[in-house]
């Protein structure tokens, strides 16, 4: 599992100008939300809300390329005459979906508490929330992504898919992110954490299960 | 593979025609005999279809996971055309429970939506299953399609209770669910009527629907016609 997440590393650090690229959306995305709302002192207030959405909507541009280069000359079939089990390179590719996605939220961070007004001292909680909550899009994306990566119409399919199913994902990173921002006085970000972890729990496991029978012929 | 028997080929049909004889009976007497309810007054009367409604689309997408369940572990193609049929009819009977939500809320709650675990639920859950279905249409090959909207079908499934507990900690104000202990008997019949009506005609449709996605996955299946071997060679 290692060695598949460092062939993902590998192939995305040199395919790091398509980050860049998404980053510039991701950024360009929190900018036109703030025209929705004009401005005021509740883009401040949604400002959680906006980076959620910014970040969601990025991935959909990495999470759909995920598989690109599997599917170029039967590359996956190739992978998986490899020893090991289908689901290693599942969760290889998970992982590092999950690194790129949260790099990519860190990067929009500054952005969001320069744009927005939106500055916070509990940076490590948003950095967690982040983490928890990439990783709770990345499990089903990229199960999705090896399928719809082989389909046609494949990029209106990813989001078909995938937007409803992390209902819950953007609830509560987007409830978490905010009461982070905002103040909590009640401590009700921890359950919305809770609420992420059992998410992550739950799709890690299922999705890594039902890998083995996407690829498998 | 897939087989294919019909055992009772005519039963789609009487089932049809019972729930069509069921929602007669039961729209007769929630309309015209059962007393306006006490505080909602006639807007209520909607309550006949749309719990009935809300029964059964659960039911048919129920049904409609148990099919992914099983298409996945067997390798009869006939589970995968009973999967296509029932969420099919449960995205459909989903999508109508939304509609007559929204028309009872409008005049008892003063919105059209209201951002409710159920309500929200709802409308994610078909927006899940209709994805499933826009899956099974961009996948040509049908052994590959029935493990995708299989595996698509099992995990949009898992979402359903996360997504309703998700959305009852962030907001709620639905109707408690009534019960027949909750309704009274004036209430009663109507309610089942249309229940078993709704039922039938549900089992009708998925039965008949199952019947055109099973002929149409042993088309895709069928060898190419002689004479287009006989070009090829």
């Amino acid at each position: 599992m290692i060695a598949a997440l460092r062939k993902e590393l590998l192939l995305q650090w040199r395919t790091r100008a398509q980050a860049v690229a998404v980053f510039v959306f991701g950024a360009t995305a929190l900018l036109l939300f703030s025209f929705a709302i004009g401005p005021s002192a509740a883009l401040r207030r949604y400002a959680g809300g906006f980076l959620w959405l910014g970040l969601l909507l990025s991935s959909t541009l990495t999470l759909s390329e995920a598989f690109h280069s599997e599917m170029e000359n039967h590359a996956l079939e190739g992978l998986l005459l490899l020893p090991v089990p289908a689901h290693v390179l599942y969760y290889g590719k998970a992982l590092a979906n999950t690194i790129q996605l949260v790099m990519l939220g860190i990067a929009l961070v500054p952005v969001m508490v320069v744009l927005y007004d939106a500055g916070t001292t509990q940076l490590l909680t948003i950095l967690l929330i982040i983490i928890l909550g990439s990783a709770g899009i990345s499990a089903p994306g990229t199960l999705y992504s090896a399928m719809t990566s082989q389909a046609r119409a494949k990029q209106t399919l990813l989001p078909l898919l995938l937007f409803p199913l992390i209902v819950p994902v953007l609830l509560a990173s987007v409830k978490a992110t905010s009461l982070a921002i905002l103040g909590d006085p009640m401590d009700e970000g921890r359950s919305w954490i809770f609420l992420l972890l059992a998410f992550n729990g739950i799709y890690w496991s299922l999705c890594g299960l039902l890998f083995d029978r996407v690829v498998e012929d | 593979m897939i087989t294919e028997n019909h055992r009772f080929p005519r039963l789609p049909y009487l089932l049809i025609a019972a729930g069509v004889l069921c929602l007669s009976v039961g729209s007769y007497f929630g309309l015209f005999v059962a007393p306006p309810e006490h505080y909602m007054g006639e807007v209520q009367r909607i309550m006949y279809v749309h719990v009935p409604t809300a029964w059964n689309a659960l039911l048919a997408l129920t049904f409609g996971f148990i099919c992914a369940v099983v298409s996945l572990f067997k390798d009869d193609l006939k589970w995968d055309a009973r999967m296509e049929a029932a969420i099919e009819v449960g995205v459909l009977l989903g999508f109508l429970l939304c509609c007559q939500g929204a028309i009872w809320a409008k005049p008892t709650w003063g919105v059209w939506w209201d951002w409710d675990p159920r309500l929200t639920t709802t409308a994610v859950l078909v927006a899940a299953f209709a994805g499933v279905l826009a899956l099974r249409h961009f996948v040509d090959d049908p052994v590959k399609r029935a493990t995708w909207s299989a595996v698509a079908a099992i995990i949009a499934s898992a979402d359903v209770p996360i997504v309703y507990y998700s959305v009852r900690w962030w907001n709620s104000l639905h109707q408690m669910q009534s019960s027949p202990a909750t309704v009274s008997s004036q209430f009663y019949l109507p309610l089942r009527a249309n229940a078993f009506g709704i039922l039938f005609l549900m089992t009708g449709f998925i039965m008949l629907r199952a019947r055109i996605a099973s002929r149409r996955i042993a088309t895709e299946l069928a060898p190419p016609p002689a004479e287009f071997l006989g070009e090829m060679a």
